[in-house]
């Protein structure tokens, strides 16, 4: 595992992601970073605005993947990314994220979606892992 | 872990594993392959992901995976799966984010000889003219209203605003139109995607290229078809954008409640479906149609652009630049058809993602000129090789669902092929071989390198070999765009 939290994985035609937090907001923090690395996102100069975010789901898994695209959907129709992340999770279902945006240079690769495809948060000894799958 | 003793062989070219594998399965799973292709398939999880398919409820004779199968989410790209109606389900990954990906061939009169010292000009004309790219804002940005339109549509809104021609509707699956789209089952934020996005190519795998005739296989559908050998023909790959993706996941976030509620009990998440009788059912299923119909109208403004680079790049300097379509197929949608199961005529909905509808001779949908000869189907190499033209065959409605293979399919990661191919390089070597290349993105390229993707020229010989498809034409790349 790189010392960020995420490492990509091989899968054949689209993206995997494999990502570890201490806790829950780590692992939805990381697996936020390592989308926009896959993506190749590049932030510009210019006016930083805080956002914030609430989500909800059912559980934690519907959770992350409501999170993950909740930031594809902002990058595509406001060309805007984002470079911190403040998180906070109740219950496994309720997200609120203080984020800091940073306007949007370019993105190198296209992320379609995010799956569900055997999406699992695990819990390990000194945390969280998930493997993440996205449509490219 | 499934292993090649798992199968049973049940043809030259067709291998089966029953239901008795897993004790969820529902129907047993068959794979078009040669030893070498099976192999192949077993290496990733694409195997695995068909046998996860094979659970969904109301599946009907088998799942049915093409040679060109590999790992997917959900099912496999490559999968087919026919679900009956009423009660069978339908399964929004079972189609895939991009609805109605697909692929649209024009033919010409543009002799490759003649064309050849314009075709640098040619190709940088195609680039500036069909906006390609991450995100790509569109050359026909669209209000609410339109969208709507579009949605309803399909094809049918780029000839009303004068981006088509009735032929090019006439030989398009469907007319270019899914009847029962309804854009009141679509979110407010994939609308808020789709609207700017209108005749834009994307990235990834989406390119066009243009072509020439190498080879023929099978005059008289050649000829109908308008391709002639030494000739240029264009094909546009392509889907529904933003708008397919976010209706995609909108429903696939959706029915997760759903299963529950119908007490479906499914291998993986992504499988997520409900009946085709249900309200989620039916919602996805009108929703999946705008996309469909986007996807349609998509591709045809792209046409019109790259009619217009053409008259931009050769009027005057070779006799005759029109380009007249071909045909133009889905690889990624649910589509609700009868087909002959265990000698009983039954509607079922055919899940086809990264497989290509190829239905045989006497389908009265199709124009007369192709009526007795067989659906065009159209299947793209992977960058710099042959790309072909087959047709649909009797034996695919009994062996298939009246599908064949969409493509090459890949071997290698997109991971492995970054690392071990760079984009520069391979654009060098392309274009030494006579090959244009206008790419926005270096990295996007290496993903797309030809070694990363299995023999185009196999996978082709193995769904004739099995009889679900035909040989028309063979053709040769001489420009590529991709965003």
């Amino acid at each position: 595992m790189e010392p960020q939290g995420y490492e990509e994985i091989e899968h054949t035609a689209d993206w995997a992601l494999r990502v570890r937090g201490n806790n829950l907001e780590e692992l939805f923090r990381n697996a936020a970073l390592g989308m926009l690395q896959l993506a190749g996102v590049e932030p510009r100069e210019g006016l930083a605005q805080k956002r914030l975010i609430e989500l909800q789901a059912t559980d934690s898994e519907g959770l992350l993947v409501t999170w993950l695209e909740e930031i594809l959907f902002i990058l595509e129709s406001e060309d805007v990314t984002f470079t911190e992340f403040d998180l906070r999770l109740e219950g496994n279902t309720r997200l609120t994220a203080t984020v800091q945006e940073a306007p949007l240079m370019n993105i190198k690769e296209h992320i379609k979606a995010v799956t569900y495809h055997n999406l699992r948060i695990a819990r390990m000894e000194n945390g969280f892992e998930v493997t993440v799958v996205f449509d490219v | 872990m499934i292993r090649k003793q798992d199968f049973s062989q049940i043809g030259p070219v067709l291998w089966e594993i029953s239901t008795s594998f897993r004790e969820d399965m529902r129907v047993p799973v068959r794979i078009f392959a040669d030893d070498r292709m099976l192999e192949a398939a077993l290496s990733d999880r694409s195997i695995q992901q068909a046998v996860n398919a094979a659970t969904l409820p109301g599946l009907v004779s088998h799942v049915s995976v093409m040679p060109d199968v590999h790992q997917g989410y959900g099912f496999p790209i490559g999968g087919v799966a026919a679900t009956r109606l009423p009660d069978g389900v339908i399964s929004p990954g079972g189609i895939g984010y991009d609805i109605n990906c697909g692929v649209r061939l024009l033919s010409s009169n543009i002799s490759a000889e003649e064309a050849k010292p314009h075709m640098a000009n040619l190709a940088s004309a195609l680039y500036a003219n069909c906006p390609s790219g991450v995100g790509g804002k569109g050359s026909v940005p669209l209000s609410a209203k339109q969208l709507d339109k579009v949605c309803r549509l399909g094809a049918e809104w780029a000839l009303e605003n004068s981006y088509a021609r009735p032929e090019d509707i006439q030989r398009t699956e469907e007319g270019g139109r899914i009847k029962d789209a309804d854009p009141t089952h679509v979110s407010l934020r994939a609308k808020q995607r789709g609207r700017p996005q209108l005749g834009t190519l994307g990235a990834g795998n989406h390119f066009i290229e243009v072509d020439v005739v190498e080879q023929i296989f099978h005059p008289e559908a050649a000829r109908a078809m308008g391709l002639e050998e030494g000739m240029l023909a264009l094909q546009i790959h392509c889907g529904s954008r933003g708008f397919g993706h976010q209706i995609c996941s909108d429903y696939v976030r959706e029915l997760q409640g759903a299963v529950q509620r119908y007490n479906i009990r499914l291998p993986d998440r992504e499988l997520v479906c409900a009946p085709l009788d249900s309200p989620e059912g039916t919602h996805y299923l009108s929703a999946m149609g705008c996309a469909a119909n986007y996807a349609f109208a998509n591709r045809q403004i792209l046409v019109h652009h790259a009619r217009r680079s053409f008259e931009q790049s050769l009027a005057g300097k070779v006799r005759e630049w029109d380009l007249r379509q071909v045909y133009d197929i889905a690889h990624n949608m649910g589509k609700i058809e009868e087909h002959t199961i265990d000698g009983k005529k039954v509607r079922v909905c055919v899940h086809r993602k990264g497989a290509t509808r190829a239905f045989g001779p006497g389908f009265a949908e199709l124009p007369e000129e192709y009526r007795e000869l067989g659906q065009p189907v159209l299947v793209p190499g992977s960058m710099g090789t042959s790309s072909w033209v087959l047709l649909g065959t009797e034996a695919s409605m009994a062996l298939s669902f009246g599908s064949t293979c969409h493509g090459a399919g890949r071997v290698m990661s997109r991971k492995q092929a970054k690392r071990t191919v760079r984009g520069d390089q391979l654009r060098e070597k392309l274009e030494s071989g006579g090959i244009h290349i206008r790419a926005g993105s270096m990295p996007g390229l290496a993903e797309e390198a030809p070694q990363a993707y299995k023999d185009v020229d196999s996978v082709v010989d193995v769904v004739v070999r099995a009889g679900i498809a035909k040989k028309v034409a063979r053709l040769r790349p001489l420009a590529v765009i991709k965003g």
